[in-house]
């Protein structure tokens, strides 16, 4: 019996979010009295793969077939799904990403195992039973789930774990053949397309986020949202409206139906605060909320507010950020 | 061409979230109810597809009790043709995944839409379930959907970026903006609503694997501090020597 960790990689490296995942993991192999394993999707290098042993990780499963670079449903879940049975996994965790969540649920029934998404907490394993905490209700909530049965599934919400880093551990990289044919490849993609991203931060992986509204006036004035991220090393995003009217691409909409966020640092300027806004944004560790109006129902929701213009205090505050490094 | 659109009945975005004294339930009183904002993607964009195709049939699914019946009918009206309620609380995923999966399979439908999650419970696990009990392709988050006979071209979103996905029908997909601009019931619709089919069936199998055993609400806020506009500056201290982010 052993825990199985999903890894995603991306141009060789192991994404943030999974450095988390695998921190997870291995913190529950110890709970469990075991070891954890992990199998590694996505264009991934031995050597980036073997440092996972700074997060507790003891072996690497890695199949080469060149087609797992980019997401394949079908390959994904068979290739997890094999590594679950050479490795006995009673536990299985993901990132709660649209790769984790697609084939976490896939591999729940392959596997007839319980699955809880969203997860945001180690769990808790007193007399026999397996509760894990998740978010629920769009941020506004918790549930504490109890997964029945042999196997669990556990897909974690990102920037929840503290990512363990024990310098010098090494895993063991071991070749692995999931012995994929074309029929697994069905729904491979038949063309990728990255985004262009300010600064080669992804929103979805960023621990900072700078957004703006309708208050920022126009997509022509989005250079001094860029430039307070630029300084922080921040991802920019913004709230529906603005996606709605074209002033910046659908993949930045952070709320109800766009992109959920957990950063450490959320900083919302000219966004009044829409409940569906605050459902994509409320779990962020730490919200700063800069508005004219001092009614904007934002700083409820807020940690540090600044009531002022936008085209005043952004400048001013790239300007510090600049100073303090 | 069949679709089948599954919709889910969810507190509306605005409620206030409460529970009920043993906090093992959502409190449901004076709550009002809707069609889950994302699954009016995939009810919206089926009949677009129908309508395009010059035919064929969308049929709407709820697993739910009979107070789910109103949404159901909201989605008759938007432009549905008939609609199925399996009769049961929702237990968990795998529970509701079980009865999509028997509906879809005994109705021989083409084409199995739900939005990517729901409000509520925000699994994101319905699509994947039911495509693996079916042994069809998922594709999930569905940004875009089009179809070209038997074939269907989605865009499925990853982390930043998107891929482009072709499959054959039967197929499902988890469908999320910007993939279509949601229809609201017009007049006409919400008069031929009241006459469509709408069946109710019993579930057909009763497994679940999860259980809720308590809900908790976050931690208050402990409110905001201000900091004068003149001053801007002295936030980037704060944020790095009190809220230590920076």
């Amino acid at each position: 019996m052993s825990v199985l960790v999903v890894v995603e990689c991306d141009g060789g490296e192991v994404k943030k979010s999974s450095l988390e995942v695998a921190s997870y993991g291995s913190q529950v192999a110890q709970m469990l009295g075991t070891t954890a394993t992990a199998v590694a999707v996505g264009e991934a290098t031995e050597a980036n793969l073997a440092k996972l042993g700074e997060q507790g990780i003891t072996k690497v499963l890695h199949d080469a077939e060149p087609r797992l670079k980019d997401f394949v449903n079908g390959a994904y879940t068979k290739l997890i799904a094999a590594a679950a049975q050479k490795e006995d996994a009673k536990v299985i965790v993901l990132a709660n990403s649209n790769i984790g969540a697609s084939v976490g649920s896939r591999l729940s029934v392959r596997l007839q195992a319980s699955i809880a998404t969203n997860v945001v907490e180690l769990p808790k394993t007193d007399g026999g039973s397996f509760t894990v905490k998740r978010g629920a209700f769009s941020g506004k909530a918790f549930a504490d789930v109890k997964l029945d049965g042999d196997r669990k599934i556990i897909a974690v919400k990102k920037n929840s774990i503290e990512a363990l880093h024990e310098a010098g551990k090494t895993a063991q990289v071991e070749a692995f053949s999931a012995q994929l044919t074309d029929a697994d490849f069905a729904d491979a993609p038949k063309q990728v397309v990255m985004q262009d991203q300010a600064g080669g931060i992804l929103l979805p992986e960023a621990d900072k986020v700078v957004s703006g509204g309708r208050g920022m006036k126009g997509p022509e004035n989005w250079n001094l949202i860029e430039d307070l991220a630029k300084a922080l090393g921040a991802a920019t995003a913004c709230s529906k409206p603005v996606s709605d009217v074209d002033w910046r691409p659908h993949h930045e909409h952070v709320g109800q139906t766009g992109i959920t966020v957990s950063p450490n640092l959320y900083i919302a300027c000219g966004i009044s605060g829409a409940i569906q806004h605050l459902a994509g944004v409320n779990s962020s560790k730490v919200i700063v909320v800069i508005n004219k109006d001092p009614e904007a129902p934002f700083f409820k929701a807020a940690d540090y507010g600044i009531v002022g213009d936008v085209f005043d205090v952004l400048p001013k505050l790239t300007q510090a950020v600049k100073e303090l490094n | 061409m069949k679709f089948l659109v599954c919709i889910s009945n969810v507190p509306d975005t605005t409620t206030k979230i409460t529970f009920t004294p043993d906090n093992k339930e959502f409190n449901k009183a004076g709550v009002q109810f809707v069609i889950n904002p994302w699954d009016e993607y995939a009810l919206t964009r089926a009949i677009e597809l129908k309508e395009a195709q010059g035919g064929g049939t969308v049929t709407v699914l709820n697993v739910g009790e009979a107070d789910t019946e109103p949404n159901i009918r909201k989605a008759l009206a938007i432009g549905a043709d008939d609609a199925i309620r399996v009769n049961a609380h929702p237990k968990d995923a795998f529970f509701v995944a079980q009865q999509i999966a028997s509906i879809a399979k005994d109705g021989g439908y083409d084409v199995i839409l739900m939005g990517k999650e729901s409000i509520d419970y925000n699994g994101f696990q319905v699509h994947g379930m039911v495509g693996e009990l079916l042994n069809i392709p998922t594709v999930a988050p569905a940004m875009k959907l089009d179809m070209s006979g038997n074939t269907a071209t989605l865009e499925r979103e990853i982390e930043g970026g998107k891929e482009i996905v072709e499959v054959n029908t039967p197929f499902v997909a988890s469908c999320q903006q910007p993939m279509c601009e949601p229809r609201i019931p017009n007049m006409r619709g919400i008069m031929t609503a009241r006459t469509k089919p709408l069946k109710v069936v019993e579930p057909t199998a009763d497994a679940a694997r999860t259980e809720v055993s308590s809900y908790a609400l976050p931690p208050a806020k402990q409110g905001v501090k201000l900091i004068p506009a003149e001053n801007a500056g002295e936030l980037i201290k704060l944020l790095r020597n009190e809220a230590k982010v920076i």
